[in-house]
């Protein structure tokens, strides 16, 4: 007889998921699944609003990322009124969103994994959170929330509040940044700087306890996505679409964000609130227009966040991330990529560092302290789409609108979602590696969930986005036969 | 000898939100530091206990009753909490979840999934795993007596702070006009 193993919630993650487990006569993994059970329907009651109030609404899709909102909100408001924003309100912009990742990663990695880090994955369950942490290790768990602290600090001094600021719009940014609190932020860039280089540290000497992990916590070839400068740099707020596969093979080198749908399918499954997005061009090759088999667009499986956006550009461009990215790609045989989602940690960590170097960067320029900060204008084009790099990855804001701004449609591809596919892979390896025959302990339960934290997941952002992208659908009888395949092109 | 008072078996929960009430507070920063020599966090989406745990002091509830998974937690949640504390707007109004409440759930899930024949996740029939959508979003008092209110969205840690305190000490949560501010 074959059992299920539900681990119910998945917790220290943002929202709500469930794992399952589904194990055969002996005792052997024959799946696992990873389900995200929250809906909240978030694009379609949006329709018949003004895109003006979009950033503000859709920060309120999540309160760890509400920055990333806001800036893909306001990108895609920008292209409707046709607009440049003044250089300025783009460099303020970029502030904002490096503060946010480094106050993100910083959650990330100290109150969600740290946990499992540095109390261990078999630790008493009652005790694996901050509040232990605290208890164990004050001075980590000090410098982690500090750091968290530095990056919503840099949010509350921009927007006016470090959650939910209602600060950019389309057109530009609110309010300029002051002089006084241009300085606070120099003032406090010293310990941030600091305390990350001592994260990096502990990470790297806790790879030696880690070396099954390192292994085979979500170790398999895919393809990875993100931003890059023109010129091939790592970007966050503006850039070019690329996509390699692990090899290093260049598949895109780089997409205008605005025709995301010719690379980008999304796949549904009746077991999961959260899509599964691929890369068509992978997941079609072949097909030649025939009928396509189940589980087709698992060869278009792709991974975003900082291993995939490390991954995919040439270089960082600040000088300590860069040689921290020398190092990070030496975890891998030359010319081959990161392939191991154990080093999303390795990748925050190397992100935050990159941030506050650019932050220390901004502050110090001139320009960054005028006050023109925002063009006017009014409707000039029916369609606006703005993509950023959400901490967790390649963020999608798509609208429709009428002469007068009203959402005729919204589409939203967020972040959590591209890593649909690669998150799944990763819980049945793990299963896979611990369970096969052995007794289950809680300790391994945690394990399988520390594959999820590994791609530190937003589930509340993941599943709103409206469907009318071209789509896939497979129709399975009660023995999960499959019966049909429909595919819907944009 | 000075007597260590017990600690206070505190829990914290989230339902249908966007987890900006417990980010901000997590923005208590090194006043967590604090409550962590004061509380015993029993049972949040940020620690690892599965099941709602007997006899808890204070529950901090974010997020508004979505689905029949939150209102079985929200039950429970009632039964062994001594004190329940609807925290942020989504709980307290219901707030933007909310907005769906103007759309059936059939309508709502063709919409976001695909407007032809398919296997979308049911939402409204049970399937062992994923949890049926109630057909309207519920403020957490419809469901449940609640002992106090924390407005705000997210509220601030100001807020917070001024309740938690309260709470803390076994008075009543009173918060200044100022505090008491919906957005
Ligand atoms: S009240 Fe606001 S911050 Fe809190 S969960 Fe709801 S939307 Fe998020």
């Amino acid at each position: 007889m074959t059992r299920t193993v539900t681990i119910d919630p998945v917790t220290r993650i943002e929202g709500h998921a469930k794992i399952t487990v589904h194990l055969d006569d002996d005792g052997h993994v024959a799946d696992a699944r990873f389900h995200v059970v929250e809906f909240r329907g978030f694009e379609k009651f949006c329709e018949g609003r003004s895109f003006w109030e979009m950033p503000g609404i859709t920060a309120r899709i999540c309160g760890i990322c509400p920055v990333s909102h806001l800036m893909a909100s306001a990108k895609a408001g920008d292209a409707i009124l046709g607009v440049t924003i003044p250089p300025t309100a783009a460099k303020l912009r970029r502030l904002m969103n490096w503060a946010q990742l480094v106050q993100s990663h910083a959650l990330s990695f100290f109150h969600l994994s740290g946990p499992d880090l540095l109390l261990g994955m078999d630790s008493d369950p009652a005790q694996r959170n901050i509040m232990g942490l605290i208890e164990k290790y004050p001075d980590v768990a000090r410098n982690g929330i500090r750091l968290r602290r530095f990056g919503q600090k840099v949010i509350s001094l921009l927007g006016g509040e470090s959650i939910h600021p209602d600060w950019a719009v389309p057109g530009g940014v609110r309010t300029p940044l002051s002089d006084e609190n241009r300085s606070v932020i120099r003032r406090l860039l010293p310990e941030a700087l600091d305390i990350t280089g001592l994260a990096l540290d502990m990470l790297k000497d806790a790879f030696d306890d880690y070396r099954d992990e390192e292994t085979m916590y979500g170790n398999f070839p895919s393809l990875f996505m993100g931003l890059v400068t023109p010129d091939g740099g790592l970007e966050h707020y503006d850039g070019l679409l690329r996509i390699v596969d692990s090899d290093g093979n260049v598949l895109e080198s780089g997409v205008s964000p605005a025709r995301y749908r010719e690379v980008i399918g999304e796949a549904v499954e009746p077991w999961s609130y959260l899509k599964f997005p691929y890369y068509k061009p992978l997941a079609l090759r072949g097909l030649n227009g025939d009928a396509a088999p189940p589980g087709f667009y698992q060869a278009g499986m792709y991974r975003v966040g900082p291993l995939a956006r490390l991954n995919v550009c040439d270089f960082a461009g600040t000088p300590r991330a860069d040689s921290e990215l020398r190092e990070f790609r030496r975890l891998a045989a030359r010319g081959k990529l990161v392939t191991n989602s154990f080093h999303y940690h390795f990748a925050r960590l190397i992100e935050i560092l990159y941030c506050l170097e650019r932050i220390a960067e901004t502050v110090e320029d001139p320009t960054v302290t005028q006050e023109r900060v925002r063009a006017n204008a009014q409707v000039n084009s029916l369609v606006g789409v703005g993509v950023s790099e959400a901490p967790r990855g390649t963020l999608f804001h798509e609208y429709h609108v009428n002469e007068d701004g009203i959402l005729q449609k919204v589409n939203l591809i967020i972040a959590t979602g591209n890593n649909n596919l690669a998150m799944n892979r990763t819980v049945k390896q793990i299963a896979q590696f611990h369970i096969n025959g052995h007794k289950l302990t809680e300790g391994i339960l945690n394990r399988i969930e520390h594959g999820i934290r590994l791609y530190d997941p937003c589930l509340s952002c993941s599943t709103h986005a409206v469907g009318h992208m071209p789509m896939v659908v497979q129709l399975l009888d009660a023995q999960g036969q499959l019966i049909d395949t429909i595919t819907r092109d944009a | 000898m000075m007597k260590l008072l017990p600690k206070i078996r505190f829990a914290t929960a989230w339902l249908g939100g966007c987890s900006g009430c417990h980010m901000s507070f997590l923005d208590l920063d090194e006043r967590l530091i604090d409550l962590a020599g004061m509380i015993e966090l029993v049972y949040s989406p940020i620690a690892d206990i599965k099941e709602f745990p007997e006899n808890v002091d204070v529950t901090l509830v974010e997020g508004a009753v979505a689905n029949v998974d939150n209102l079985r937690l929200a039950l429970e949640i009632r039964a062994r909490s001594r004190l329940v504390v609807s925290f942020g707007d989504c709980a307290v109004t219901g707030n933007v979840p909310s907005l769906r409440n103007k759309l059936g759930v059939d309508d709502l899930l063709t919409a976001v999934y695909h407007e032809g024949p398919g296997n979308h996740p049911a939402g409204n029939e049970p399937d062992g795993v994923m949890p049926q959508l109630l057909p309207k979003v519920l403020p957490l008092h419809q469901v449940i007596a609640v002992d106090a209110f924390i407005p705000g969205c997210p509220p601030d840690t100001e807020r917070i702070w001024a309740a938690v305190s309260a709470l803390l000490a076994g008075e009543p949560v009173v918060l200044n006009p100022d505090m008491r501010s919906f957005g």
